[in-house]
């Protein structure tokens, strides 16, 4: 290989490759560097802004909102994350058995998270109305309740929860590929030992799949943390007493209500360094416990 | 590898490209007969819109040397900032009352004094309280396109229903409530039909208090949500949900349609009476022409008399945002819909009343709401309600939102729930002021709202 081929070839790969940093510049590490610099100030967008050092998140450490928002987006992602991993293997291992109509199953099952948010929040509206929705016209009958899933404190958040477990397919389809990567020697040697079914799951399919867990883990702890779409159009304002109040949606409310971009940008990076935090944390836990298969 | 030549020069056009179409964006539009084109932002749509297109469009014809272009824009106000901010805004942008306070603030528009002043525009030219609602710290930023205000609206057949005299619709909070009693009707834990509901349609959470005669703040400094009177405006407003439990009216709300729909309490014989707008006539003549409702003055509380012909205020404004292109030709327009016979066609377009401080006779006479001489007229009323002119109103709003849910599902007393509103929102206002003053602007009296 000459030098001068090499050089040409390192030219064309940077070339190829500057369209993604440029992008990541221009769009993600400029802004990011740049939000950092704005949460040292106050900042409304048409006027400069005015350097006022910690000012932003001494503010916010006092701030009774920013920890309620806070408390509730880690509440929905303590409870949204396990439920949903559970959900997409339970599916995964499911649409893996060699059934009549597997196909179907797969892409019925994979449906729904094809549905845009807007027509789906609009849908679970209808289905948790507690005067004529129709999750209520199967409770009423049985149980003699008619819960207020949306207006009451103690339950809208847990609507959100359950809404959550719709958009499982994607990690399904993930787990599904991951599945055909277990290696069919290993069910076979256990079958030669007499293993159960449950065994062989837990024994070979799951510790097998714990690389497939812990990326689509870390994906949904970067997702739920951030959710905001739904709750933002299902309860507005966070209705009721700011029980479905996000975090995310504060930071919104802040930076385009409000026009506060200087403390918007402190929550910012707040939730930033959390989740990187929380991230770095899952890998530390579960670097110990993934099994890789070269391994 | 090399990179082939035809590579470089498709990479190449299509960033000339991209450069070129972006520039189109930005550029103002000319025209071949040399006609200054005004770039308009509205946020209507529907027959609203058609209502100020027609008006743009008179003007055009009207005129020879400027050509405005109307353009209905959703999110106007997130829009208007951010193409502010980017150098790039419209000429007009038809905002709503409570942004001029933040827009101002933020040096977002500009001000109309020496414009209105060559022209010859008044204040005495317009009711003064819409008037007021376009001015912030003594400057006037803005023109009123359409007002609204507010009446109980009733409905007949259901007052008949409860052995109430039609004719004679409750005048005091205390004859509301007496009829609420009246009409009220449950069915096992289920409620059926309701007199009044303070939360429908929950527009104007930061009202209640005002009706009492309550003051939200000083208009300069001070935050006062725990004045008795708001407090006790807000104790009445809980006392709905109070009495016949948070959860079973919260059910019964679930079961309403949207607003403009034939499943609106109102509308459906669920809710008697409701605190609506100008707009309602039009709304009703939609979804259920054959509805048997009037309108009449919002009641008052029985001790504070002097509180007598309440109203709440709304108004849509047009304002021209900094750095806009083209500002004189801008105000032209504006001067121009502010002459009667614009701001008539607007607003009986609109099906509203009119901002101006004269109305002609024909205007009232043609207009499709039949109760129009009660809204033209409440909205000389004394006591006439806007929301406080501040940049944090849009906050402030939210809070006193959230407090009114925790008081009526009792978690918390009006007095702790106000209490919370006014710890949360001195310390923002205290932050505005101190920034104005670094800027050279001291608070004025004069801008008290209410």
């Amino acid at each position: 290989m000459s030098n001068s081929k090499l050089t040409s070839q390192t030219k064309a790969g940077l070339l190829f490759a500057a369209p993604w940093f440029i992008g990541f510049s221009v769009f993600l590490f400029f802004p990011l560097l740049k939000a950092l610099y704005n949460s040292f100030t106050e900042y409304t967008i048409l006027t400069p802004p005015v350097w006022i050092g910690l000012e932003n998140y001494s503010d916010l450490m006092k701030d009774e909102l920013f920890w309620k928002s806070l408390g509730n987006s880690f509440y929905y992602a303590m409870l949204a994350i396990p439920i949903g991993t559970i959900v997409a293997i339970g599916l995964a291992l499911l649409l893996n058995q060699k059934v009549k109509g597997q196909a179907f199953y797969r892409t019925f099952f994979f449906l729904p998270s094809l549905v845009p948010v807007v027509p789906l929040a609009i849908l679970w509206l209808w289905i948790f109305n507690g005067e004529s929705g129709i999750l209520n016209a199967f409770i009423e009958p049985v149980f003699g309740i008619k819960p207020n899933w949306l207006g009451d404190v103690a339950l809208a958040k847990n609507v959100l929860i359950v809404m959550s477990t719709w958009g499982v397919g994607n990690a399904m389809v993930i787990y599904l590929a991951g599945l055909q990567q277990v290696p069919v020697a290993l069910y076979e040697a256990a079958d030669l030992d007499g293993a159960s079914p449950a065994l062989k799951t837990w024994k070979i399919t799951l510790p097998m799949l714990s690389p497939v867990i812990m990326f689509n883990v870390v994906m949904s702890i970067i997702g739920s943390l951030q959710v905001f779409a739904q709750p933002y159009i299902m309860f507005p304002g966070g209705a009721p007493e700011r029980s479905t109040y996000f975090f995310s949606v504060y930071i919104y409310d802040t930076a385009f209500r409000d026009n506060r971009m200087g403390y918007a940008s402190a929550m910012g990076w707040i939730m930033f360094i959390l989740i990187l935090c929380l991230t770095l944390f899952a890998i530390r836990f579960m670097d110990k416990r993934v099994h890789y298969e070269a391994s | 590898m090399k990179l082939s030549l035809v590579g470089w020069i498709v990479g190449v056009a299509a960033l000339a490209w991209a450069v070129t179409t972006s520039e189109a964006v930005v550029k103002p539009e000319t025209r071949t007969d040399g006609r200054v084109v005004v770039t308009y932002w509205e946020k209507w749509s529907d027959f609203e819109f058609e209502a100020m297109r027609k008006v743009v469009e008179k003007y055009n014809s009207s005129q020879d040397k400027i050509f405005v272009k109307i353009l209905s824009t959703p999110g106007i106000a997130n829009k208007t900032l951010l193409a502010t901010s980017g150098g790039i805004p419209p000429d007009l942008a038809g905002l709503y009352g409570p942004n001029v306070a933040q827009y101002a603030y933020n040096n977002a528009v500009m001000p109309l004094d020496d414009f209105a002043k060559e022209a010859g525009m008044e204040r005495d030219d317009y009711i003064h309280q819409y008037y007021d609602i376009c001015t912030y710290r003594g400057k006037l930023w803005a023109l009123p396109t359409t007002p609204a205000n507010t009446a109980l609206h009733y409905n007949r057949d259901m007052l008949k229903e409860a052995g109430w005299d039609p004719n004679n619709p409750p005048k005091t909070l205390e004859q509301l409530k007496e009829l609420d009693q009246k009409v009220f009707k449950k069915e096992g834990s289920t409620i059926k039909k309701m007199g009044f509901l303070p939360t429908e349609p929950g527009w104007w959470p930061w009202a209640w208090g005002s009706i009492f005669g309550g003051k939200l703040w000083n208009g300069v400094d001070k935050i006062t949500m725990d004045d008795p009177r708001i407090i006790e405006g807000y104790t009445w407003m809980g006392s709905f949900a109070k009495q016949y439990g948070s959860g079973t009216v919260t059910s019964f709300q679930e079961g309403f349609g949207g607003f403009n729909s034939p499943q609106n309490p109102f509308m459906d014989n669920k809710l008697a009476m409701v605190l609506q707008g100008v707009w309602m006539a039009n709304f009703i003549e939609k979804q259920n022409p054959d509805l048997n409702w009037g309108a009449t003055i919002f009641p008052y509380p029985a001790k504070y008399p002097e509180m007598e012909g309440s109203t709440l205020l709304d108004l849509d404004i047009l304002v021209i945002p900094t750095g806009a292109k083209h500002p004189k030709e801008a105000f032209e327009f504006m001067k121009y819909l502010q002459t009667q016979e614009a701001m008539e066609m607007l607003c009986l377009g609109q099906k509203k009343h009119s901002p101006l401080a004269t109305v002609s006779e024909g205007f009232l006479e043609n207009h499709p709401n039949p109760n129009i001489r009660l809204f033209q007229g409440m909205a000389f009323s004394k006591n006439t309600l806007a929301t406080p002119k501040t940049p944090i109103w849009a906050q402030w709003g939210d809070e006193i939102r959230a407090a009114t849910q925790s008081i009526n599902s009792g978690s918390k007393t009006p007095e702790q729930a106000l209490l919370d509103v006014q710890n949360k929102m001195q310390p923002l206002l205290d932050k505005v002021l101190r920034s104005e003053r670094a800027r050279g602007i001291e608070p004025m009296s004069e801008d008290m709202a209410e």
